[in-house]
């Protein structure tokens, strides 16, 4: 289990190991072909920053070699807001006194038409954590009717177990995102007040539990804002490679959500550990290096320049469009969102963006058939 | 040259593609064209079997291309199989690229599960053409399994790095009775012409062309190059040396 691996590294002494690399270690780190841990503590370290323009370069050819000129969009799904879990940065949050909906199965085809309609064939499920509204049974229901129209369905909602997800690989689950939020364990609790997920190691153990259930694909991520969002990439990273040595059979992405400002019954709220943007550049190229075949997913989180460069350097694949409320493509669309989108672009604008810079955009790049 | 001949299928070229990785549909339709490519395969998973006008397919239609369906992403005969069948029906052809690559990370294929694949499609009547190690023991058993090609790789998918499995594929080609595609690691018009020569029946191209700056120019270079080693193979290299052969001192007194 990688809580054995994690419970040997101390997070002040990792910071420290990253925040004393030198352009000595940055330039070794760029001139190897097979890069270890260490390397990527480099390329993440202030001592890289000088450096992006060249980890640009080799992010960009190494993307291209194994992705080639290609990026594949998805589209979120918001399916419920309910949720018994207190965070401080969600706008989903229980004690935020939203109104609450979880959709029906009359909705849920209502809101599939419209994606359907902007032509999308990868599909990301988000709930809330509520067992009662949303638990595996409406987990469960929710795929076998979406699953005729979709090629590709993930999965953001609370960890469940090994078997529960064993169950929805065979209803035609391929991918589950799981963020830890941060690998600070002394932290996790302030922002994980109340309800299971404020359970760290039941999280941390989540990757473990789909790896043994079979899942395809693995998403992973740290909420960059919480804390030193170089110490959590480096945990995230050692996990990613725990992860490839123990689950060979799963592919893994990985994203980089920049907290967003949050609507709240008290006004709206931003966070202390904010990121640049040639931060954000800094760590896309730097995961690039570390792992060429790790797929990168950018959201509409980000801003629509940023998004547009972003197709160049490493990234592998897009949303577009989203909403980020229950019901908000067709049902609802005026109720509170879970964070504020960036990029309102629509997909055929995004689209048309992406063909402009030369890469084909991939609406369709699984098959049920295959699972 | 001699035309190349597959389950009873003649190509004039040798030249395979594959229509992964390119920046638009426009330009690998133009590298399609510019190879002189009979055969490009084309991934499953990319395809929109519901809708009547795939994209993809729209750009492939011309009547000297034939299309060769893969199974890219099944990690086990079982899905393969299924795939198989689903490709057959919806793109009318029994011919198969048998891809089984558990790995997602070297997308290394598996010898058990495809050797596995193999024999059932053939039983179901399709011509496979299996992408595999540089296996000489795998491809014998394939032919007895009834395939109607092997493909062993030259090196890691998408490296472009070369035959680095030289020496296996030149006991797979002295061995085999069904035709030796290079597959997988051609990243140069060069490689290419170094497989032929060797008298790979034909090579298949990927990376290396989609992610050339100009494809269609890189297409057009394996061209020559896929016929240039071809032409060398059947005029019959000479042997190499490492210095001049001296006149038979050894054996010059049988002369005498």
């Amino acid at each position: 289990m990688f809580s054995d691996i994690f419970h040997t590294h101390d997070w002040d002494a990792v910071r420290e190991s990253i925040y004393s690399k030198t352009s000595h270690d940055v330039e070794r780190a760029l001139q190897r072909t097979q890069r270890t841990l260490e390397d990527f503590k480099a390329l993440i370290a202030p001592a890289a920053l000088p450096y992006l323009e060249t980890m640009a370069r080799k992010s960009q050819a190494l993307t291209r070699q194994r992705f080639g000129k290609t990026i594949q969009l998805y589209v979120p799904l918001y399916l419920s807001n309910v949720c018994q879990n207190i965070c401080t940065y969600c706008a989903f949050s229980m004690d935020n006194l939203i109104p609450r909906k979880t959709l029906t199965d009359a909705e849920i085809l209502e809101e599939v038409a419209v994606l359907k309609a902007m032509g999308y064939e990868h599909v990301l499920l988000v709930t809330g954590e509520a067992s009662q509204q949303v638990g595996v049974a409406y987990l469960q229901n929710a795929i076998r009717l979406i699953k005729p129209y979709f090629a590709n369905i993930s999965l953001e909602v609370q960890p469940l177990q090994e078997a529960e997800y064993a169950l929805l690989i065979k209803e035609g689950l391929h991918t589950v995102l799981v963020y830890q939020e941060t690998y600070r364990a002394a932290n996790y609790k302030q922002y994980h007040p109340k309800g299971r997920k404020s359970n760290f190691e039941y999280r941390l153990a989540t990757p473990d539990r789909l790896g043994k259930a079979g899942i395809h694909k693995i998403g992973l991520g740290t909420l960059i804002g919480l804390e030193d969002w170089r110490t959590d990439a480096c945990f995230t990273a050692l996990h990613l490679q725990y992860l490839e040595q123990t689950y060979w059979q799963t592919r893994y992405s990985i994203s980089f959500p920049r907290l967003r400002p949050i609507a709240q019954a008290e006004g709206s709220k931003s966070f202390a550990h904010f990121m640049e943007d040639a931060e954000l550049v800094q760590l896309i190229c730097a995961y690039r290096l570390f792992r060429d075949d790790l797929e990168i997913a950018m959201s509409t989180r980000e801003q629509e320049t940023f998004r547009d460069h972003a197709v160049q350097l490493g990234i592998t694949s897009m949303s577009a469009g989203s909403k980020t409320n229950p019901g908000g493509y067709a049902v609802a669309p005026q109720s509170l969102e879970q964070f504020e989108i960036s990029d309102e672009r629509s997909p055929a604008v995004i689209a048309d963006m992406i063909r402009a810079q030369g890469y084909e955009p991939v609406w369709k790049d699984w098959d049920q058939t295959l699972l | 040259m001699a035309a190349l001949q597959i389950a009873g299928k003649t190509f004039s070229s040798r030249l395979f593609l594959g229509t992964g990785k390119f920046g638009s549909h426009q330009e690998m339709e133009a590298s399609v064209l510019a190879s002189g490519s009979e055969l490009v395969t084309v991934a499953l998973k990319r395809v929109d079997l519901q809708q009547e006008h795939d994209d993809i397919l729209q750009h492939l239609h011309h009547p000297q291309v034939q299309l060769l369906p893969n199974t890219s992403g099944a990690r086990q005969a079982k899905e393969a199989i299924l795939a198989a069948q689903l490709a057959r029906e919806a793109l009318e052809t029994n011919w198969l690229k048998l891809e089984i690559h558990p790995d997602p990370k070297y997308l290394l294929p598996d010898a058990l599960e495809t050797l596995k694949a193999t024999e059932a499609l053939a039983k179901l009547g399709f011509i496979v053409l299996p992408y595999i190690h540089a296996d000489p023991v795998l491809c014998k058993q394939l032919e007895d399994a009834g395939t109607a090609a092997v493909m062993p790789l030259g090196a890691p998918i998408g490296t472009n790095k070369g035959l680095r499995t030289l020496d296996f594929l030149e006991i797979i080609i002295a061995q085999s009775k069904v035709p030796v595609i290079v597959d997988a690691g051609i990243g140069a018009p060069s490689q290419a012409a170094q497989a032929m020569e060797l008298g790979a029946d034909a090579v298949l191209v990927n990376t290396a062309i989609a992610t050339a700056q100009y494809p269609a120019r890189m297409a057009a270079a394996f061209k020559l190059a896929v016929e240039a080693g071809r032409q060398a193979y059947e005029a019959a290299l000479p042997p190499v040396r490492a210095h001049a052969m001296a006149s038979s001192p050894l054996t010059a007194f049988l002369d005498a």
